[in-house]
């Protein structure tokens, strides 16, 4: 046990910590007699700096264990956890730019700082090697979430979203930690390689509990990423909860438990690594039923494809009636966590990196679609299909990044939500060449068809039909900037496609 | 130097996005320019590409990782149908002359659409010509919900979602074959090369074919087409009969006919006389024709008319492909082009010389208002364009049409006779139409039509004229000399056959 090792493992996220702590004392300490916006200013300039030296301290890599070896990890990095968590850090950057114009609280430090230690738990169970470890650094991001879902005090319906969220959050979590707890009795560790190999050596008992404990377990993350059943949080929060906020939710959460599945994932289907799998095949071979599949790898891929399918068809059939926008994000979320779910169900190192590839896009592409809601809910005072009537007429440019947008997240190319999805079924395709992988892919491309009618809605409002009201809609410069670069990055990364894979796989 | 089509409407399309508002008249004229070019370079690359085979315009890697490649070549069918792509955004343009809400938006989805268009006509890799073809998509729903007229909106969501539909079809082929083939390249000459096994190509083949089918208005997939048409703004309707069902039409050529040319083998069992997806398709083709034209015989809108016949016309290019001999490949090919004109010409006289005039197109009310005197040159201009239509000897259409029942004959003798008698109604449907709108019986009174009101609908302007005369000399100079455009065609067709692909 090296606490020297700990102290380099976790510099990005006691750099997070510290920054919100700052925040805290420069908010309430300093600036009292300040105006809201400046305070506003201050304190997300101050996260957002949280952020930078948080990434700029990110170790190589590096590992965290009880006794110096792989067997025994807590904590790692580099690799594609790293790339996840640059990805948290910059994406929770982003969300707290968006605070510079929204005065839905007066708090602002105290929301900040939440914000920042809610991260610091994405970063954590990026890299989490141990059952609690994991449960720990989830309760920290979700408790987080909990908080700024209900931070507009006065929303009624920001309150009962939380309390929504919060009761089906508290008991997921239940069903998680009953879960782990009959991993660690079974196979008598929580390391999550351990309890695999556990699992593995117990093939000839062939114990129902590992099946009941794996059930609990997808369920608790399930709950994290809105995958059908789990998912009925997500509306709520994504109507009830303040613009920033569901930005938050939606992209930083998403991309830590997204993470999470992948590091799970990795560790149930490819316990020896990729290159001693074949060794591990010839020895289970002989002692096991099928070489293909042993362990946990059949029941966990069987779970994840049943609650991709699910995700996909309830997402998008649900998001189809939707009048509001923010709940039509939200079903459109849940769709997305199903393709994502599905490449998890058949893994390879490839389907890893393309899925953070579309966590990482899918992740940018939201957090502006939520700028861009936020914008037009303060213009309009409503979210609903109609507030965006005429936004071509009332502000050309945010109704062109809405277009860039919607489009990527329909998966139209050269946009980068296309190739995100092209990447991910590619990577299904290309582990698992049987019947179902191919049907699950086509009926995911067949969704995304589907798809394009709910995001064509809303554009239809902003381009085509008449404008009820045409006063121009006015954008903080800073909110407008951004808005406009992550457009950007939308257009550029979809042109060169190329740039955020080798970014990816150069960790 | 044909690539430069593609970047110029990208451009154009930028630029015209950027142009201030209010400013129509700048727009109509950049508009103007680029679709001219364009037409130029496609007009100097078919003539600098006369007598040679496919040659490579550019083949840069664009994803290693995924061995995707941008890659840009042109062989003689590519040529043709890029030459048609220009000759159709000129006459598009100056159609829409008169479009004054929102121009400049206007001409920046017309060029991003025509800029896809050729992109799609020029890719030789797999992914690039997806990557175009769904480009071409989203310009089309905002051409016609924005500009459009009878049931825009639900025409537009409708065409959206088919187009969609259709390439979410030919993605999952994509898809499977990308993983199944094994080789890292998505280059159609490589992927073609690649060994798929005929099982596969069983079942990718027809997956393929319906999805581009789908966009070249295959029955029963064909209901977008009309409702399409009827409710699209002028220059969109010409772009969608001239080149958008064409890019369905050449999928079907180059990707599935192209990739999966086992898929068209027999199934080795027949079921009521129909062995192969060949059958099955070429049945359909037929259908569509005989189908298209009878339901264009009892039409009240005079559009619908001309939608529905577009439909039938189509169905000779996909009867041509199923032939899979030189004569009928040759023939469908020449029909796109000959469609492609001619369809444009019709829409332009309905739309813009008649409708844009007398806003209806039922001839219940066209029939009163004598439009033979009163627009003598939208008349004539009818009679001609229908002349071609019916595939009358001197215009393009006939030499394709023949091609192609050739061909078929050689092929499917019993299915020739069907299409015969598409061709047959095509012209009892084109004569109704002509004399339901401009050559009625019905005198006129006094009372119907007060002097006043009578001469109100505005002269025909010169970029009418002009547009009119382009496409009509277009099919004129094929159908006189069809040796221009079949030196090119045939080669390009022998090496597909012969290469069973590429």
């Amino acid at each position: 046990m090296n606490y020297a090792d700990l102290f380099r493992v976790t510099l990005p996220e006691t750099a997070l910590e510290i920054a919100a702590l700052l925040v805290l004392v420069v908010d309430l300490v300093f600036m009292r007699k300040a105006a809201l916006r400046t305070r506003a200013s201050v304190a997300a300039l101050l996260g957002v700096v949280g952020c930078i030296s948080a990434l700029w301290l990110m170790p190589g890599n590096a590992m965290f264990s009880i006794d110096g070896t792989a067997n025994t990890a807590l904590l790692v990095t580099g690799g594609w956890v790293a790339a996840a968590q640059v990805g948290i850090l910059v994406l929770t950057g982003l969300t707290l730019v968006f605070l510079v114009d929204a005065g839905f609280t007066r708090h602002v430090g105290e929301y900040v700082a939440i914000v920042l230690m809610s991260a610091t738990g994405g970063l954590i169970i990026a890299g989490a090697q141990d059952l609690l470890v994991i449960f720990v650094g989830l309760e920290l991001l979700s408790l987080g979430l909990y908080v700024i879902t209900a931070f507009a005090k006065q929303s009624g319906r920001g309150a009962e979203a939380a309390m929504k969220y919060y009761l089906f959050g508290g008991m997921s979590a239940a069903f998680l930690l009953f879960g782990f707890s009959y991993l660690y009795g079974l196979t008598g560790s929580t390391n999550l390689h351990q309890v695999v190999l556990g699992s593995i050596a117990s093939v000839g008992s062939g114990s129902p509990l590992f099946y009941v404990a794996l059930v609990l377990v997808a369920a608790g993350l399930g709950f994290k990423v809105a995958a059908v059943p789990f998912h009925l949080w997500a509306p709520d929060a994504y109507e009830g909860a303040p613009a920033p906020a569901a930005a938050f939710i939606a992209s930083v959460s998403k991309v830590a438990s997204f993470a999470l599945l992948i590091g799970i994932g990795m560790a149930i289907l490819h316990p020896f690594g990729d290159v001693r799998v074949r060794v591990v095949r010839m020895v289970v071979f002989h002692i096991g039923p099928s070489p293909k599949w042993f362990g946990l790898a059949a029941p966990w891929s069987l779970l994840l494809a049943v609650l991709a399918a699910a995700s996909m068809t309830v997402g998008n059939l649900a998001a189809l009636a939707q009048i509001s926008v923010r709940r039509l994000l939200a079903y459109s979320a849940i769709a997305h966590a199903g393709y994502m779910l599905l490449a998890l169900a058949y893994l390879s190192s490839r389907g890893a990196a393309a899925i953070l590839y579309y966590i990482l896009t899918y992740g940018l592409t939201t957090i502006a679609a939520f700028g861009v809601v936020g914008v037009v809910e303060r213009a309009t005072g409503t979210d609903r299909l109609d507030g965006f009537l005429g936004l071509n007429k009332r502000n050309p440019l945010l109704a062109g990044v809405l277009l860039v947008l919607f489009l990527s997240l329909a998966g139209i190319p050269p946009l980068v939500g296309f190739w995100a999805k092209f990447n991910l079924f590619a990577a299904v395709l290309r582990v698992g060449a049987g019947v179902w992988p191919f049907t699950l892919v086509a009926l995911a491309v067949a969704f995304s068809a589907v798809s394009l009618y709910y995001y064509l809605q809303v554009l239809k409002r902003a381009y085509v039909m008449p404008a009820a009201d045409e006063t121009p809609i006015r954008v903080h410069p800073v909110t407008m900037i951004t808005l406009l670069l992550i457009a950007a990055a939308v257009v550029v990364l979809g042109c060169l496609p190329d740039l955020l894979q080798n970014w990816i796989a150069s960790f | 130097m044909l690539a430069w089509t593609i970047y110029l409407s990208f451009a154009g399309a930028l630029v015209e996005a950027l142009l201030p508002k209010g400013r129509a008249g700048l727009a109509r004229v950049v508009a103007l320019v680029i679709a001219l070019a364009g037409l130029l370079i496609a007009i100097a690359g078919f003539a600098a590409g006369a007598g040679q085979g496919r040659n490579t315009i550019i083949d840069v890697a664009w994803v290693p990782s995924m061995g995707i490649h941008y890659f840009l070549a042109a062989d003689g069918i590519s040529r043709v149908l890029v030459l048609l792509t220009g000759l159709a955004a000129v006459a598009g343009v100056l159609f829409s002359w008169n479009v004054d809400r929102r121009t400049n938006e206007f001409f920046a989805f017309f060029l991003a659409l025509i800029g896809g268009v050729y992109g799609v006509f020029l890719s030789f890799d797999l992914f690039l010509l997806f990557v175009f073809y769904e480009i071409a998509i989203v310009p089309k729903y905002f051409l016609i919900a924005i500009w459009g007229s009878t049931r825009r909106e639900y025409a537009a969501m409708k065409l959206a979602l088919y187009s969609f539909v259709g390439s979410a079809m030919v993605l999952i082929a994509l898809l499977a074959a990308y993983a199944s083939s094994g080789s890292h390249s998505t280059s159609l000459v490589d992927l073609a090369n690649a060994g798929l096994s005929t099982h596969f190509q069983m079942w990718a083949f027809p997956l393929t074919f319906v999805g581009f089918g789908i966009l070249a208005g295959m029955w029963p997939f064909h209901t977008w087409a009309p409702t399409g048409h009827v409710a699209a703004p002028t220059a969109a309707s010409m772009l969608l009969a001239g080149v958008v069902m064409k890019l369905g039409a050449y999928g079907c050529l180059r990707v599935a006919m192209g990739l999966f040319p086992h898929g068209m083998d027999p199934w080795g069992f027949t079921f009521f006389g129909v062995g192969s997806w060949r059958d099955v398709f070429a049945i359909l083709a037929v259908i569509g024709i005989v189908y298209g034209a009878l339901v264009a015989l009892v039409q009240t809108d005079f559009k619908f008319v001309i939608g529905y016949s577009s439909v039938s016309h189509m169905g000779f290019v996909l009867l041509g492909l199923m032939t899979l001999n030189q004569i009928g490949l040759t023939g469908a090919v020449l029909q796109m082009y000959s469609h492609g004109v001619i369809a444009g010409l019709l829409f332009a006289i309905v739309g813009r010389m008649v409708y844009d005039r007398t806003h209806t197109r039922q001839f219940g009310e066209l029939e009163q208002m004598h439009l033979l005197r009163r627009l003598p040159f939208a008349a004539w201009a009818f009679v001609i364009a229908g002349i071609a239509s019916m595939g009358l000897p001197g215009f393009s259409g006939f030499i394709a049409e023949l091609q192609v029942l050739v061909g078929s004959w050689h092929a499917t003798p019993w299915w020739t006779v069907a299409a015969g008698i598409g061709i047959v109604v095509g012209v009892a449907y084109t004569w109704r139409a002509l004399q339901k709108a401009f050559f009625t019986d019905i005198r006129p009174t006094a009372e119907d039509h007060p002097k006043t009101g009578w001469s109100d609908l505005g002269a025909i302007t010169w970029p009418e004229v002009t547009a009119f005369s382009l496409l009509t000399g277009a099919s004129l100079i094929v159908g006189v000399y069809p040796r221009l455009l079949l030196d090119t065609i045939e080669p390009a067709v022998k090496t597909f056959l012969a290469g069973g692909a590429q």
